[in-house]
């Protein structure tokens, strides 16, 4: 397959314009999505070729069009809603958690919600607690919804494809840190399907699992750890609901230690249920328990210094693997 | 929707109250039906009151109204009224169905409340009656393809728009036959066929719905299809749904992207308990909150079914063909509870019974009888049909079995993966055919 080298918020812009030439039931609205090319360039020149019918400037109104994108998607349609950022999602709360994922169980599978909410998630750049969000443990606990989470351009490419055709609400992470990020991706058209992790790197002494940005976090500390003699196997679980358990519990049996790395706060997390799920599944196979890394359990500091402590960093993923290892 | 036009901005400032509240029917009928048919309220077999009610409502004081709200046809703004009732030349059959539509509402819930009572229906109920005229009129006033969504006080509408009230019933028994197979409740009732999109239990939830059904509608037929929009979403809401911000943001974007949805505010002077003077600014004349987001807006006496559809029709087919919201202020009053727990003690006794005597269902029955020759007999008649058709579905209701469990893990996802068995339509739509 041919591929090239394009930026993370390329990867997303192809999706949604393959997705939108190939449906016209699809569309994208959000906050500066239009006339402003998208506040960080995602959507650039898409209302050129598609439109303002179905490139849709919205006012800063999130539970509003939220709401309204969630009553089109009841009809049929296919909206892709974009917050600005995941921070500004939890005034939409009410539409994205109690009226999408619960719509068709509601009605009795009669009421579909084929919708995608996709935008930043996670720590910017010292843009302090209110901006910093990281909602994947807030929102994956809610049933009837699925959740994505790509690390890469290629993955952000083939997830988001996927996630535009699911006939169920999405909720699709991307990370402001990544956007400018360069990544081989080809030039033929893929989908990658959900609940399906990949092995970023292959080991024998811990598997390490995580999602989005930590994942690169996760391979600086591998190549770090290897000269201590300490071989590390990485998984990406590219989506959180479905999650690939089963791909996990492969590779725990066969290194016997595991350490999940999540970027949100650690109390009742995606972290935690990922620990509960391989003890759960893995108990006899577990040479220690499982270890986690979150960020740190509090507020999403402004100073440089405190943000990058508080960050699940490579020096708290090599601690945390010692520890597992034995080697502390 | 935006689209490249222009923004006329002159245009978008100008704000009309259309003030479409003047009952056409002679003022006798509004004062004289309740005792012309005293046995009709109920459609047989009286309301049973909720206990300890009525002798503490005094505390609240005993203005007519206390809610603070004029009644509708007493606001000063008048304009001519139309020349004639649009309802008035409606053939018999037309307004027969909406008198026995009315009838069937207000029996379907006076067996609710009794079923609710015999602890067959569980959590939160909320009964209709009172408003029958304004889910009968604005049903009438729309077409079938038009959507519609409303709040939790939704059995009436769910009748009203055409669903079998065997599947309303056993949906807030807990059964296999509900139209969301006994997992959505008495809050919660969808109606695929006919175009009815919930049922919200949130207040207010439906509101940004009932601007992105409309969305979707317009869409559909001008970016789809390439002709011009002609579906006209009805979005309904109580009073207390006015405060909720994301009321207000659906009429920020209705108005802003031209969509064809017309606000309903059913407003019965109370949210839960609080009265709308209490808890709303401008609780006298609402229609003044559509002003600030450039949507038209009109008062209606939502007492009477013909005046709702008189004032309805014309706004439905302006929306149809201009694809611009609308606002009604919807004056109605509901004569039971909040919901089922509610002793009613902030109103007065008169205060209810001052509706009570212009109640919907014997408005149209006297108008009836005076201008079409419809007798006592026939209403008699009509009111036994309706209570037979109500007992044969509260008896289908309770056979219908309780859900397999099975249920539990359906219709979460519709794709099938983990556990989830993905997801299959309610037998109202499977066999909706021969149910009818």
């Amino acid at each position: 397959m041919a591929t090239r080298e394009i930026e993370f918020r390329d990867a997303l812009r192809e999706a949604m314009s393959e997705e939108m030439r190939r449906d016209v039931r699809v569309f994208l609205l959000g906050e500066e999505v239009a006339e402003y090319n998208g506040a960080y360039k995602v959507s650039k020149g898409m209302l050129d070729e598609f439109g303002p019918r179905r490139v849709i400037d919205t006012p800063i109104s999130e539970s509003g069009f939220a709401g309204m994108a969630i009553g089109a998607a009841m009809m049929g349609l296919r909206p892709i809603v974009e917050f600005m950022s995941w921070s500004f999602s939890l005034v939409a709360a009410d539409p994205i958690l109690n009226n999408a994922p619960k719509m068709l169980y509601m009605s009795g599978g009669q009421f579909g919600c084929p919708i995608v909410f996709r935008g930043n998630d996670g720590a910017g750049g010292q843009l302090g607690s209110t901006h910093s969000w990281c909602v994947e443990s807030l929102y994956s606990n809610v049933p009837g919804l699925k959740m994505a989470i790509p690390s890469d351009p290629h993955d952000a490419k083939g997830l988001l494809k996927t996630a535009i055709r699911d006939d169920d609400p999405v909720f699709f992470l991307e990370s402001e840190r990544m956007l400018g990020m360069k990544g081989p991706v080809p030039e033929e058209e893929y989908l990658i399907p959900f609940g399906q992790s990949i092995v970023r790197r292959r080991g024998a002494d811990v598997t390490l699992i995580s999602f989005g940005r930590p994942v690169h976090f996760c391979m600086e500390a591998a190549e770090a750890l290897a000269p201590e003699g300490i071989d590390c196997e990485v998984i990406d679980g590219r989506t959180i609901r479905p999650l690939d358990i089963e791909a996990f519990v492969r590779s725990v049996r066969r290194t016997n230690r595991c350490v999940v790395v999540d970027q949100s706060w650690p109390f009742a997390s995606v972290g935690s249920e990922v620990v509960a799920q391989v003890h759960e599944r893995c108990f006899d196979d577990l040479d220690n328990h499982v270890h986690r890394v979150h960020s740190d359990d509090v507020p999403t500091p402004y100073a440089s210094n405190l943000e990058q402590a508080y960050l699940p960093n490579v020096r708290k993923i090599c601690e945390a693997v010692r520890s597992a290892t034995y080697r502390a | 929707m935006q689209g490249q036009r222009p923004r006329d901005e002159g245009q978008r400032a100008k704000w009309t109250i259309t003030d479409l509240r003047t009952s056409l029917l002679p003022s006798r009928f509004m004062s004289s039906t309740a005792s012309a048919h005293s046995d009709s309220r109920s459609g047989g077999g009286a309301a049973p009151e909720a206990a300890g009610n009525p002798a503490a409502a005094s505390a609240n004081g005993a203005a007519a109204d206390p809610s603070g709200r004029p009644a509708a046809r007493a606001t000063e703004r008048t304009e001519a009224a139309p020349a004639a009732s649009l309802a008035a030349e409606l053939p018999d059959d037309v307004l027969l169905g909406w008198l026995r539509d009315m009838l069937l509402i207000r029996e379907f819930e006076v067996r609710t409340m009794q079923a609710y009572q015999e602890k067959k229906i569980g959590g939160f109920c909320h009964v209709y009656i009172g408003q029958e005229a304004v889910a009968v009129g604005c049903t009438a006033a729309i077409e079938r393809r038009d959507p519609m969504v409303t709040a939790y006080r939704d059995h009436g509408h769910a009748l009203a728009r055409g669903m079998d009230p065997r599947h309303c019933m056993a949906e807030m028994f807990g059964r296999i036959g509900g139209c969301a197979k006994g997992k959505g409740g008495s809050m919660h009732m969808f109606d695929k066929a006919n175009n009815l999109f919930g049922g919200h239990g949130i207040v207010g939830a439906q509101t940004p719905l009932g601007a992105g059904l409309a969305f979707a509608t317009k869409y559909e037929d001008e970016v789809i299809e390439g002709r011009r929009s002609d579906r006209v979403t009805l979005c309904f809401l109580g009073d207390g749904a006015l405060n909720q911000g994301a009321f207000h943001e659906a009429k920020n974007l209705a108005g802003l992207l031209d969509l064809p949805v017309i606000f309903v505010v059913e407003n019965n002077g109370y949210s839960m308990g609080t009265s709308i003077s209490r808890g709303t600014t401008m609780g006298h004349d609402i229609s003044v909150k559509a002003a600030g987001y450039g949507i038209e807006a009109a008062v209606i006496d939502g007492m009477d079914v013909m005046t709702v559809y008189d004032a309805m029709k014309p706004l439905v087919d302006r929306c149809r063909a201009t694809s611009r919201p609308a606002f009604v202020d919807m004056r109605t009053y509901r004569y039971k509870g909040h919901s089922m727990s509610d002793p009613r003690k902030y109103r007065t006794r008169a205060e209810e019974e001052q509706y009570e005597a212009s109640d919907p269902i014997g408005r149209l029955a006297a108008w009836l009888e005076s201008s079409r020759g419809f007798s006592k007999q026939r209403y008699d008649e009509l009111a036994r049909e309706v209570r037979q058709q109500v007992r044969d579905c509260v008896k289908w209701a309770e056979a219908s079995p309780e859900p397999p469990i099975e249920e539990l893990y359906t219709d979460v996802y519709v794709e099938r993966f983990g556990p989830y068995l993905g997801t299959s339509p309610p037998q109202m739509l499977r066999d909706g055919a021969d149910e009818a």
